[in-house]
């Protein structure tokens, strides 16, 4: 299995998806980072820099767009979502413009930079704007594949990219479906439904939970709007008991999606796991284990979940 | 141009002003001073300048306009429908439950807007994706957008300020609505922005100074901003609030306000007159 952080697999993916001519990569100074410098090298002609001004940049990216250029937004989740939330919800969402934002640097795993970083709010914010569709893909070949569906999608996506090296989840031949959730194992006792670099603990809790005879079914969800009503509520209607986790505030995200979907149409137990205070500096390791966000703890919360059942 | 002509475009120009302030009085909400104000120069742009067409509205190689002062939208509907972009008769439906003219332009629903805005300085920075995306598909429509006075205090205003001038985006041509005021007052006093067209200066820009009522100073302005090549131009249009109804004119406090019947009908009348005067003349 192998190793990769999306932010990479994001450069990757639109150096290979981008040859039509009109998709057009913007960042704010962040393009080491973000990786689009991939894309800068490829196809310098088609990289605009837009100096540190992400205001400005999705609305270019719009302007861009009103002309039929497929415009891709890169900077950090923080100063996408955060910081040009307005001109995200006014200027593309609105007028449903064919801007990708690509977002990078989402939740706490961005570690030592900590809390001013450390977006933890952008699914809440993304997730309140009409026709966005959000990707928060788990690892490598789900985080290529987002950008290629993004591509192919007419309309505004953001797709959120961590800065830290996540394992493989998915097979080699993996299929992406835009909008469907994939069931990574099955079980009949609770639902532990993650999304990001979450799904990956979300396993190795099912291997834990496992080992005490609990059977969990693990359920990622890289789309989270539109999100799978159908794998939630069969998750719910089979196990009766379900975990979310997410890099993300406990408002507004995954398990808050999740919750809107279970409680119309199967209602049954449902933990959330994610934060509700700010980040701070840290390796990723200690801020997963400070926060919560660890196989062991979605174990635990798994068990709580089923005590709940009637 | 010739005086036949110029008095051409302020009977079409007063005619927008109509169309505007019926909008706003019928809704009994939205924005007549700003709307006064640019009705010259919207005209001036759509009938003589800008390559659009009300039959091809999304022609792909049209000039585009984007009214970042997207407030003043009952003079753009107003243009749009003398231009023939939708019947006059639909601006008295402005702001209502069931009209695709809602209170800021929206590109999704009204014929012949390139770009929904209201949100002060996301305008014009859209229009610099436009006039870029000209300049990577190697076309030759050029981008036109009014932003206000005020609406220089966005910060993000100037965000576009640097964009334009490092993109050299010499399709690009915006209009300063300066008239001087702002929903609080004068715009000196409630934040100032000025010197303007040093700023623009300074940040690369060609700039221009003109006489928003004067469309021969503003063919001069057009003209001089063809001809620059390499820097994106700033037309810095010296304007009146609430331009040819008198007891609008200057007056912060008509930026928001819907006149009521008597006032509404003085506005027409006096704007009636000058049509009358205008049409003697011709």
């Amino acid at each position: 299995m192998g190793k990769q952080a999306t932010r990479v697999s994001y450069g990757n993916a639109l150096v290979k998806y981008g040859a039509d001519e009109n998709i057009v990569v913007l960042d704010a100074d962040l393009s080491k980072s973000t990786k689009t410098d991939m894309f800068k090298k490829a196809y310098p002609e088609r990289f605009i820099n837009c100096g540190i001004a992400e205001a400005d940049m999705m609305c270019v990216a719009a302007g861009l767009a009103t002309c039929g250029k497929i415009a891709f937004a890169s900077t950090f989740a923080m100063f996408a979502a955060g910081r040009s939330f307005e001109q995200i919800r006014n200027s593309i969402g609105y007028p449903q413009l064919n801007v990708k934002i690509g977002a990078t640097h989402a939740g706490i795993s961005v570690g030592e930079d900590g809390a001013s970083h450390q977006c933890l709010e952008d699914i809440a914010l993304m997730r309140t704007i009409p026709g966005m569709v959000i990707i928060n893909p788990a690892d490598d070949i789900e985080a290529q594949l987002a950008v290629k569906a993004a591509i192919e999608h007419d309309g505004p996506v953001y797709m959120r990219f961590g800065r830290l090296a996540v394992e493989d989840v998915n097979p080699t031949d993996y299929k992406f479906e835009l909008g469907k959730g994939v069931q990574l194992r099955d079980g009949k006792d609770v639902t532990i439904i993650a999304t990001g670099l979450m799904v990956q603990e979300a396993l190795k809790a099912a291997d834990m939970l496992a080992a005490e005879g609990i059977d969990a079914r693990v359920v990622n969800i890289h789309t989270i709007k539109p999100i799978d009503e159908e794998i939630i509520t069969k998750a719910a209607e089979e196990t009766g008991a379900i975990v979310t986790a997410e890099e993300h505030y406990i408002m507004g995200g995954l398990g808050s999606a999740v919750t809107e979907v279970v409680c119309a149409n199967a209602p049954c137990p449902v933990k959330i796991i994610g934060t509700d205070r700010y980040g701070k500096s840290g390796k990723p390791a200690e801020l997963f284990v400070e926060y919560g966000l660890t196989a062991e703890n979605m174990a635990a919360q798994a068990k709580a979940a089923i005590a709940l059942k009637k | 141009m010739d005086a036949k002509r110029a008095t051409e475009l302020a009977i079409i120009a007063n005619r927008v002003r109509e169309h505007a302030l019926e909008g706003v009085y019928t809704a009994q909400a939205g924005h007549p001073g700003g709307s006064l104000s640019i009705a010259d120069v919207l005209t001036y742009l759509y009938f003589e300048v800008m390559n659009v067409d009300p039959k091809n509205p999304q022609n792909p190689d049209r000039d585009r306009f984007v009214l970042s002062k997207g407030h003043t939208a009952p003079a753009l509907y107003g243009t749009l429908a003398e231009r023939g972009f939708f019947p006059v008769e639909d601006c008295k439906t402005f702001r209502s439950i069931n009209s695709y003219l809602q209170g800021h332009p929206d590109m999704k629903k009204v014929p012949g807007v390139d770009m929904s805005t209201g949100s002060l300085g996301q305008g014009v920075c859209v229009a610099g994706g436009m006039a870029l995306a000209a300049k990577l598909d190697r076309k030759d429509y050029r981008v036109y957008s009014i932003l206000g006075d005020g609406e220089l205090e966005e910060g993000q205003v100037w965000e576009q300020a640097m964009f334009a001038p490092h993109y050299k985006l010499d399709n690009l041509t915006i209009f300063i609505d300066n008239n001087g005021l702002q929903i609080d007052g004068d715009i000196t006093k409630v934040m100032n922005p000025t010197p303007i067209d040093k700023k623009f200066e300074a940040f690369g820009w060609n700039v221009v100074i003109a006489d928003a009522h004067d469309y021969n100073d503003l063919e001069r302005a057009v003209n001089e901003a063809k001809a620059c090549k390499g820097k994106p131009t700033a037309v810095i249009m010296k304007s009146v609030k609430g331009k040819n109804v008198s007891f609008m004119e200057n007056q912060a406090a008509w930026h928001g306000t819907a006149p009521n019947e008597e006032q509404y009908n003085m506005a027409i009348a006096e704007l009636e007159d000058r049509i009358s005067e205008l049409e003697a003349s011709l």
